[in-house]
């Protein structure tokens, strides 16, 4: 039998080199995403089959994914690209449902934030049909295999997704078992899964603590933890705003139960717009993440002449944004065409090293 | 069969070159309107230019697909003839109009990972890295520039008088026909510069890298082509393999008429390495359009050219999309009117007679 396991994996391999021979200099996947982009793995891609709004400014966004799609764990986020005007946005966003779930879907939850390209389109723009490109589910605000006897979560606003994902997946198991739950947030409406926490709360399967700012004002770390008084004995899972998240730490730390707070981060960029000429370029510290070399520079010294004088052996070819030779991936912060004055600082932007200048720090994957 | 092109301290025919014409101040209007042409078409770039691009990349594929499908299942010679044709058309949509414009980073706006310079490889035996240092950086910053644009004859062809005679060139009307049946493989060749070892402007560990490169790329494409189609074909391997060739050497001849028709056509100008130094913006883009000619044509000869009709324009804004180039056009050509600049464009008969004129000419002494 092994050995007849292994003739038939060996004629696979040789198919699939055959295969890829075939399609040269392309892949047998590009046919394949030709027919049907789901069926591309090497750019995972889903269906939104469903958009539900959650509240007035967020919804949660049903996807069929694809075959490249590997199973998520509660608690983690996946990058999502959608195309706006013809340019793809890429954005991390936590999925809420729960993994293998019965219908084979997954699902994100979104809040439209100010001037958000991509949430305001996912979020009000949406429909069922429309096709989202799918990273890899990634994170480590996940339960561990074992599971804690006594669990606590400490949500603010949004901060609630990868929460509700994890809460579902406990639930769907029934075992959730001494859960609290401490929740701020602006005012009652503006709850996401207001109903669904309040559900769970009113049958008795969690404790739930909400806190509205609009009232009560911002509270303090150890005003929430005091809302659940045995929050030294139990597992902490925090998702937030950086100032809620630092707050907590300091407080964990003080009461030198630092080691059972876990803390999630959004990392929401600058909302970039890529047509504004009007802020100063003002130059900042660059990185160049495989040359390992970091320097300074100003607003009117280009990333690759700042490189170059730094001693990185960097791509260059016209040195005048014609022939991109020179360009790189951006991997973080912001930057200015020289020519245009237009900036550019969204991820998976490459830009041209040779006329383009830094705007505060800047990471490039040279 | 090469000769380095040495040029002369004042050669003849400078004066005349209308660049000089021209006072700094001329030069930097004529930038500031080209760039504000540019600034336009960046800006308004969206959704339809994202169609489009995505519209003939899946045309293609489905074209390729069916005209090699075509080739193993049919048992007709009709039918045999009619696939070669589908996968000719399908090798010069690749080269010209997607592999060519993707790698110019003309579609790097979308940030699409499959459609990106930086990912880009074309059903070429060159490497797409190779490619682009030799086009984009090499002749498109260099353009016409004789010493300088490898792409100018390609050292083999004598198209100017400063290129110093040599009793080879006598020669050159037949090997500039033959280099049209091999152009693929020839500019895959001569792109890597291997000559430059030997003068020691590149290290030959480099040199190396990239034979490898190449020697792998090509195999592979050989392979395909002419070894695991034809064999999928069965006793139809032969013919299979013959449309293979066909399609290739057709395409070959396309590419090597629609290059030569770019910049050597009468009324392109050529430059010296002097003009090079100090070089304002204004000054590079008089040279990108004096050294260019677009031909005239249909729509459909447009997209077969991958746009590289609209040369000047083209060599003007290199990584704008090329399906805005017919729009921008108009534009150019009234900036050129406006500075007393050529604008040279003709059909392909009229461009295909002049650049033969020169080869005969210039074979002479």
């Amino acid at each position: 039998m092994h050995v007849f396991a292994e003739h038939r994996r060996r004629a696979r391999g040789r198919l699939w080199d055959a295969a890829n021979l075939l399609t040269t200099p392309l892949l047998p996947d590009d046919f394949l995403g030709l027919v049907n982009p789901l069926w591309s793995r090497r750019q995972p891609a889903g269906r939104v089959v469903a958009v539900r709004r959650e509240t007035a400014d967020s919804a949660t966004i049903t996807i069929r994914p694809g075959a490249g799609w590997r199973e998520h764990r509660a608690g983690q986020h996946v990058t999502v690209g959608v195309e706006v005007d013809g340019v793809r946005h890429q954005r991390s966003y936590s999925l809420t449902s729960p993994p293998r779930s019965a219908d084979g879907c997954i699902a994100i939850t979104v809040k439209a934030v100010r001037d958000g390209v991509v949430s305001s389109h996912l979020v009000h723009r949406t429909r069922p049909g429309a096709l989202l490109f799918l990273g890899a589910a990634t994170g480590d605000f996940v339960l561990p295999e074992q599971l804690p006897g006594r669990l606590l979560f400490i949500t603010a606003g949004s901060g609630v997704t990868p929460v509700m994902g994890i809460l579902r997946t406990l639930a769907r198991a029934d075992t959730l078992g001494d859960v609290a739950v401490v929740h701020i947030d602006r005012d009652p409406g503006g709850v996401i899964f207001a109903g669904e926490l309040r559900q769970l709360a009113g049958q008795r399967r969690l404790t739930l603590h909400e806190h509205h700012t609009a009232r009560l004002g911002r509270p303090s770390a150890a005003e929430i933890v005091e809302r659940v008084g045995d929050w030294r004995e139990r597992e902490t899972w925090a998702c937030g705003p950086g100032e809620l998240l630092d707050g907590l730490e300091a407080h964990f730390s003080a009461s030198g139960e630092r080691a059972r707070l876990r803390t999630e981060r959004f990392h929401v960029r600058a909302a970039v717009a890529t047509t504004t000429t009007g802020t100063a370029a003002t130059g900042g510290s660059i990185t160049f993440t495989r040359s390992g070399v970091t320097v300074d520079a100003d607003g009117a010294t280009t990333l690759l002449a700042a490189g170059e004088a730094a001693g990185a052996l960097l791509p260059s070819g016209c040195r005048a944004g014609v022939c991109r030779t020179c360009i790189g991936p951006l991997r973080a912060g912001v930057v200015r065409d020289l020519r245009s004055g237009a900036v550019s600082g969204e991820p998976g932007d490459v830009v041209q090293t040779c006329i383009s200048v830094a705007v505060g720090p800047v990471e490039i994957e040279l | 069969m090469t000769a380095s092109a040495a040029a002369p301290a004042v050669p003849e025919g400078e004066a005349a070159n209308p660049i000089d014409r021209l006072t700094p101040e001329q030069l930097d209007a004529i930038a500031r309107e080209l760039d504000a042409i540019r600034e336009q078409v960046r800006a308004d770039l969206g959704e339809r230019d994202a169609a489009y691009i995505r519209r003939v990349v899946d045309v293609q594929r489905v074209l390729e697909a069916s005209a090699r499908i075509l080739l193993i299942v049919t048992r007709s010679r009709g039918s045999a003839a009619a696939a070669t044709a589908l996968l000719t058309v399908a090798k010069i949509l690749e080269n010209m109009e997607i592999g060519h414009n993707v790698m110019h980073g003309q579609w790097d706006w979308m940030r699409d990972p499959r459609i990106h310079s930086s990912t880009w490889e074309w059903d070429a035996v060159s490497t797409a890295q190779s490619w682009k240092h030799a086009h984009n950086y090499q002749h498109h910053t260099y353009t016409n520039v004789v010493g300088k644009d490898r792409d100018l004859g390609y050292s083999a062809i004598r198209v100017h008088p400063d290129q110093p005679w040599h009793p080879v060139y006598l020669l050159q009307p037949v090997y500039a026909v033959a280099l049209a049946f091999i152009f693929e493989w020839a500019i895959a060749i001569y792109d890597m510069e291997l000559d430059a070892v030997g003068r020691g402007t590149k290290s030959a560990a480099e040199a190396r890298g990239e034979v490898r490169a190449f020697a792998r790329k090509a195999g592979r494409q050989f392979a395909k082509d002419y070894v695991l189609f034809p064999a999928l074909s069965g006793r139809a391997a032969r013919r299979t393999l013959l449309a293979n060739l066909t399609a290739n050497t057709a395409r070959s001849i396309w590419t090597h008429t629609i290059v030569f028709m770019g910049h050597l056509p009468e009324g392109a100008e050529t430059f010296t390495e002097r003009q090079l130094e100090d070089e304002s913006r204004g000054a590079w883009y008089v040279r990108q359009l004096l050294g260019s000619c677009n031909l005239d044509g249909s729509r459909l000869f447009h997209l077969m050219s991958g746009h590289l009709s609209f040369q000047v324009e083209h060599h003007l804004f290199p990584d704008l999309p090329s399906n805005r180039y017919p729009q921008i056009a108009g534009r150019v050509r009234a900036v050129c009117e406006r500075h007393g600049l050529p604008y040279e464009s003709g059909r392909l008969g009229r461009q295909y007679r002049s650049v033969a004129k020169k080869v005969l000419r210039f074979a002479l002494p």
